[in-house]
């Protein structure tokens, strides 16, 4: 098979995959437990981890554009500037990255192996669907953990840059002005577009690394190969639809 | 009281009624043809079960036992040919609906993130088939009693041996109170004694539950010791069908050169 034809049916089989887990999602009540499992897990693996880069991420926005705007005299707007990166950009690619690492890479691993040693035809003769089962629980835990996660790191992010905007000499800008800068400037409909974003990153990830975990074949070996696939796969396809849902919120004014 | 109830307790009155019948099934496979890229594995292979008998296939390595179960459970569709469970075709829903099939795959395929009591309930928690703790309980350490195993319920997978993860998978697919039961080979890489155990084990289900067994294995004495009939499956087809003694007094050179080979490993083994 050439690689278009391969190309067009792994699409169509990850939508197909989508819409059985969306199907499947009539079943999340009578499933809450695992649901709630896995978005324990998102965050015992993302927390610290995500406040430690959000709070850099916020301090180095601060240190490169806070110099700058002194020398116009406009560093008070350091705080809607940070602030606006953080929630329609950084928090959303940066924790659906994160996500990505370390829950997506776990996902496509623990699938993988269940493919391979066969656990997954075990469901299936005991008339378990496997979406339903697997792919069901992690899909919803992202879909409700990954805006969670970027309120989290949005939050903490703030904090990184008026901590940088006060204690940096050449910006110089106290908490107070900061923070007012930063509720004028950043409104509600930016901080619901990042939450699309993560939604939808969320989605992305959770349906790409199940994928890729249920479609190992073989051994060990290739149980590492699809983690690094899924991994792989999910980092483009976040960056690549990070463009397009961007220009779509533009055309429909929600930016 | 029948021994069944060893299994399923008929007290449970909130236990989904259809789960405690027990129909062993007929099963009738005609002319299946199987590939994969181009390697014919089975051709147009004919076989017949009877309902309730164990029936166990012998073959060496790579004659296509697996796939041929893999079949009869539905994890493969075949090329051509058919296979009739009582009459219906193995894909029809409503076989599934009327009847349960349990598999216990060669390599156990135990859940590896849940313990040995999460890995024999699943099934009944997931099916919904008791409403409360204490029937689940009590299959779940029915069904380890029986094949040897009392007291370990809660230990993890990874903490077994190879031979009590088989023991495991076995009790996992009793717990679902099967009308059929496919073993894929129980004893592979297992001592004699542990083999006997086993072959023991499969024995033993048989005063539980009224149930259709098909046991894939390359161990003869094993064959022996639980087979009602043994089929002897040799490139993708079966080559001769009968009881343990028809098979011991067969001409067939195949089936002959089969057991000879056998019975010459044992004999070196009882040399060492
Ligand atoms: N999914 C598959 N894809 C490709 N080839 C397969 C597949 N499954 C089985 N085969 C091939 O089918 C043949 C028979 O395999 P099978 O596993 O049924 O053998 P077996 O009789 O069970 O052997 P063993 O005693 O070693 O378990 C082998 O040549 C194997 O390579
Ligand atoms: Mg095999």
């Amino acid at each position: 098979m050439n690689s278009v034809t391969v190309f067009f049916q792994t699409t169509g089989e990850i939508i197909k995959l989508l819409m059985e887990s969306i199907f499947w999602c009539k079943e999340a009540l009578g499933n809450r437990e695992k649901i709630f499992k896995q978005v324990v897990e998102i965050g015992n693996r993302t927390l610290p981890v995500a406040a430690l880069i959000s709070l850099f991420i916020g301090g180095v926005l601060a240190l490169q554009s806070g110099p700058t705007l002194a020398q116009f005299g406009i560093e008070e707007n350091i705080g809607g500037i940070v602030g606006l990166s953080f929630v329609k950009e950084l928090g959303p690619v940066m924790a659906s990255v994160l996500v990505a690492g370390r829950v997506g890479s776990a996902m496509a691993a623990e699938l993988g192996s269940m493919s391979v040693y066969q656990e997954i035809d075990a469901l299936k003769t005991m008339d378990i669907n496997p979406i339903r089962f697997l792919v069901m629980p992690r899909f919803i835990a992202c879909i409700i953990s990954l805006p969670l996660l970027v309120i989290y790191m949005d939050v903490i992010g703030w904090f990184g840059g008026a901590l940088v905007s006060s204690v940096n000499p050449d910006i110089h800008v106290p908490f107070s002005v900061y923070y007012r800068n930063l509720s004028e400037l950043v409104d509600f409909s930016d901080v619901l577009n990042g939450l699309v974003k993560a939604t939808i990153f969320g989605i992305i990830i959770s349906i790409v690394s199940c994928y890729v975990g249920l479609k190992t074949r073989g051994g060990p070996r290739e149980i590492g190969t699809s983690v690094t696939k899924a991994v792989v796969l999910s980092f483009i396809l976040i960056l690549v639809f990070d463009y397009f849902i961007t220009r779509l919120l533009i055309l429909l004014n929600l930016d | 009281m029948s021994a069944r109830t060893d299994i399923v307790d008929e007290e449970g009155s909130d236990t989904k009624s259809s789960f405690k019948r027990n129909t062993p099934v007929a099963i009738k496979i005609t002319k299946l043809d199987k590939s994969f890229r181009g390697n014919q594995v089975l051709r147009n292979l004919n076989m017949d079960v009877k309902p309730g008998e164990t029936l166990v296939v012998i073959g060496k390595t790579g004659s296509g036992k697996s796939v041929l179960l893999r079949h009869i459970i539905g994890l493969e569709k075949p090329d051509s040919g058919e296979i009739l469970i009582n009459g219906m075709d193995v894909e029809d829903p409503e076989v599934r609906k009327k009847h349960r099939f349990a598999m216990v795959f060669q390599s156990s395929a135990l859940f590896n993130s849940i313990t040995v009591a999460e890995n024999i309930s699943l099934y009944l928690r997931e099916h919904r088939v008791f409403q409360d703790e204490n029937g689940i309980r009590q299959i779940v350490s029915n069904t380890l009693s029986i094949v040897g195993l009392e007291g370990k319920e809660d230990i993890m997978p990874s903490e077994l041996s190879g031979g009590m993860k088989k023991r495991v998978a076995i009790a996992r697919a009793l717990a679902m109170n099967p009308d059929l039961i496919l073993i894929d080979e129980p004893t592979s890489e297992l001592d004699p004694m542990m083999a006997r155990t086993i072959g023991d084990a499969i024995l033993n289900l048989r005063k539980h539950v009224e149930v259709t067994q098909i046991v894939v294995t390359h161990d003869i004495d094993l064959a022996h010791y639980i087979a009602d009939r043994i089929a002897v499956l040799d490139e993708g087809r079966i080559i001769e069908v009968g009881t343990p003694k028809e098979i011991d007094r067969s001409t067939n050179p195949i089936v002959r050169n089969f057991i000879t080979t056998q019975f010459e490993r044992e004999e070196g083994g009882t040399r060492l």
